[in-house]
């Protein structure tokens, strides 16, 4: 093959291409999220050296592995405090965590409400499936009401977390909500939350046509992604409470929440330090 | 503002000791969660991390404590942990993380009474094989134990110089008694405080590869933001850091992880003997014990009976030479610890054909005195 050295996509330079090809399934949305995600990240003028990507485990976890910037593939739920160490030790970089639903809000809920609660200068992107994808389409906390999964077989009966909601209401200084088939809407969101300092939040909507829409009313590989595009309705600034997705009810999606002059935990740290400095000082 | 390093002479608890032997040793970011009979640890830094520019953040639980000090040192920075026993319980899964991406941190366990909540606010020696096998997986890692004030302070900065050479996660494994006595402790001044660095890359990124060891077994270690854009993972990796799932970079990494501490046991252990010239009966003992011990040798040689001490000060990788050594010359020896028998089975395994070894066990809640090991050491003597 002649194209060995030829640069075959603009993204190229950001991913491992020796990895290709991917885990992912056909009609997943992880690709597209990452896409809109480097692609933001260029836009932006973020430089690939100060680019830091954390991962939990599942699907979405492998993403890490894939993309030419530092990445770390870290333990089930634990990305978030992971990237906060990161980033409290070097605020300069631009520290990412994207992950599955289950890994972010079943497993490491608590990391996320508290990360949300304190601020911490971070981009949080969750890609929602609805299902625990990797071991086998699984309930998850994410999962619509009377929806089958391998451990709901005659359907789910918990109420699923609005993501966007409880990033908004934990503190999240900016929430969103988007798709994997609105991929240039997302791409400007994120771009958006990358220019901002603080905890980020934007949720993904993501088809898992294999272990989620097979086994509920979206037989084909494109089913879901139809789905998505043509029951969202796109609310800017809509009340995130209003944004639970529920069976037969349109997708809620928009740029809801942007919260501004709460400072981000390192801001307030430094300025606390500044002033018991200063006393310190004065006393003498 | 104070200084990193109090030189001169203090009278501190050994959380307090703790604490400040982190700050000496370069711990710049500490991560915690309050629990008897280690919060003193965290309090202590959180005033002291304003003098140094450090960074105190108290999570929501031990689980996020454990991951934000391993991130942490991924941008290069020295940083620790502290808590007890069902803390040290829930940190096991990310330390396991710590051993598969080889991540220089610091763990320490102030043990208190267990299983479960047990006795939050008395001593015990019960978590030594968790410290060895808490997290799933075969793995070898490295622990310490003090046995006084000064001892923690040195064997705190002892445990960030063999976390950074090795790589490893490193406990230092103390207890309520140690951590809650108080005692003189000599700070050197900065220029007599040895401080270990990790191996950084010396190829440029192009050709750095971040899971290929050196001669040592060690691979150097570039950190976030340094341009080397690598890639870590808790997967079986090969030396790009790349999952691999075969059977073979199982084998090689596995091999490698465990025998990058086995082969520079030597090195990593540190015994203090004494008395064990002629002797015939060794007290083999390890943190805070290791005190009523060396005092019931005395006892025990004030009237003619031929004991000797030896102290673990590493008790993880296990000090299986010295034990061999000193089994073909002794008749027996004597576990006194405060768990029903752990570092006992491993001094059995090692001396097993040379010396008989007996058990002193108390389940934790008190010290064992130094009466109650030389009735023991008398008991042996007249067999």
């Amino acid at each position: 093959m002649e194209q060995k050295d030829q640069e075959l996509h603009p993204m190229d330079k950001w991913l491992r291409s020796e990895r290709m090809p991917h885990i992912w399934c056909p009609g997943c949305g992880i690709g597209p999220t990452l896409y809109a995600w480097v692609r933001a990240l260029e836009r932006v003028g973020i430089p690939r050296d100060k680019v830091v990507y954390v991962s939990g485990i599942g699907c979405c976890g492998r993403g890490c592995g894939y993309l030419k910037v530092d990445g770390f593939h870290t333990t089930h739920g634990r990305a978030i405090p992971f990237a906060i160490g990161i980033k409290l030790t070097k605020p300069e970089l631009c520290v990412n965590v994207i992950s599955g639903d289950g890994d972010l809000f079943s497993i490491g809920g608590n990391h996320f409400i508290h990360a949300c609660r304190r601020n911490v200068d971070l981009l949080v992107i969750c890609t929602n499936n609805f299902i625990y994808g990797m071991t086998g389409g699984q309930l998850a906390p994410t999962t619509p009401i009377g929806d089958y999964t391998t451990t709901s077989p005659y359907g789910n009966i918990e109420h699923p977390f609005n993501t966007p909601h409880l990033a908004d209401a934990a503190g999240a200084v900016y929430v969103a909500r988007w798709t994997s088939v609105h991929v240039r809407r997302l791409e400007q969101s994120i771009a958006e939350a990358l220019k901002i300092r603080g905890f980020r939040y934007i949720e993904v909507l993501s088809p898992c046509p294999i272990n989620y829409g097979r086994r509920n009313r979206f037989p084909e590989p494109d089913d879901m992604a139809k789905w998505l595009r043509r029951s969202s309705i796109i609310r800017n600034g809509a009340d995130t409470s209003e944004a639970q997705i529920e069976k037969e009810k349109p997708l809620i999606l928009g740029n809801f929440v942007k919260r501004v002059g709460k400072p981000t935990y390192y801001d307030a740290m430094k300025k606390l330090k500044e002033k018991v400095t200063r006393e310190a000082k004065a006393e003498k | 503002m104070r200084k990193a390093i109090l030189a001169g002479k203090h009278f501190w608890y050994g959380d307090i000791a703790i604490a400040e032997g982190a700050i000496a040793a370069g711990c710049r970011f500490f991560a915690g969660y309050p629990i008897t009979p280690a919060s003193e640890i965290a309090e202590r830094i959180s005033k002291r991390f304003l003098d140094v520019d450090g960074v105190f953040v108290q999570f929501e639980d031990e689980l996020a404590s454990i991951a934000a000090i391993l991130g942490a040192s991924w941008t290069g920075a020295k940083a620790m942990t502290a808590t007890s026993g069902p803390g040290f319980s829930l940190m096991q899964e990310n330390i396991g993380l710590g051993v598969m991406m080889e991540t220089p941190t610091v763990i320490v366990n102030v043990q208190r009474g267990s299983p479960s909540t047990g006795l939050p606010t008395l001593t015990a020696q019960g978590d030594v094989m968790q410290s060895k096998w808490g997290s799933h997986g075969h793995y070898e890692i490295i622990a310490l134990s003090p046995d006084s004030p000064q001892n923690a302070f040195d064997l705190t900065i002892r445990c960030f110089n063999l976390a950074e050479k090795y790589r490893v996660p490193v406990i230092l494994l103390t207890s309520e008694t140690v951590g809650h006595s108080a005692g003189k402790v000599i700070v050197p001044p900065e220029d007599e405080i040895e401080l270990i660095q990790r191996k950084k890359p010396k190829v440029p990124p192009e050709t750095y590869l971040p899971y290929k060891a050196d001669k040592d077994l060690i691979p150097p270690m570039a950190c976030a933001g340094e341009g080397y854009a690598f890639t870590t993972t808790g997967l079986t990796h090969d030396e790009k850091g790349y999952p691999d799932m075969s059977p073979e970079a199982q084998e090689k990494l596995i091999r490698r992880l465990n025998d990058k501490i086995r082969k520079h046991r030597e090195e990593i252990v540190e015994v203090r003997e004494e008395e064990m010239g002629d002797a015939e009966i060794a007290v083999v003992s390890y943190g805070q014990v290791s005190r009523p011990a060396k005092r019931a040798v005395k006892m025990a040689r004030e009237k003619g009976i031929k004991a000797g001490s030896i102290k673990l000060v590493t008790i993880w990788p296990f000090a299986e030479h010295v034990i061999k050594k000193w089994a073909k010359q002794v008749d027996y020896f004597l576990v006194p610890e405060l768990n029903y028998g752990q570092i006992y089975l491993q001094v059995k395994r090692e001396a097993a054909g040379y010396a008989k070894t007996i058990l002193l066990a108390r389940m934790g809640g008190r010290l064992i005195t130094p009466e109650e090991i030389y009735r023991e050491i008398r008991r042996i003597g007249k067999k």
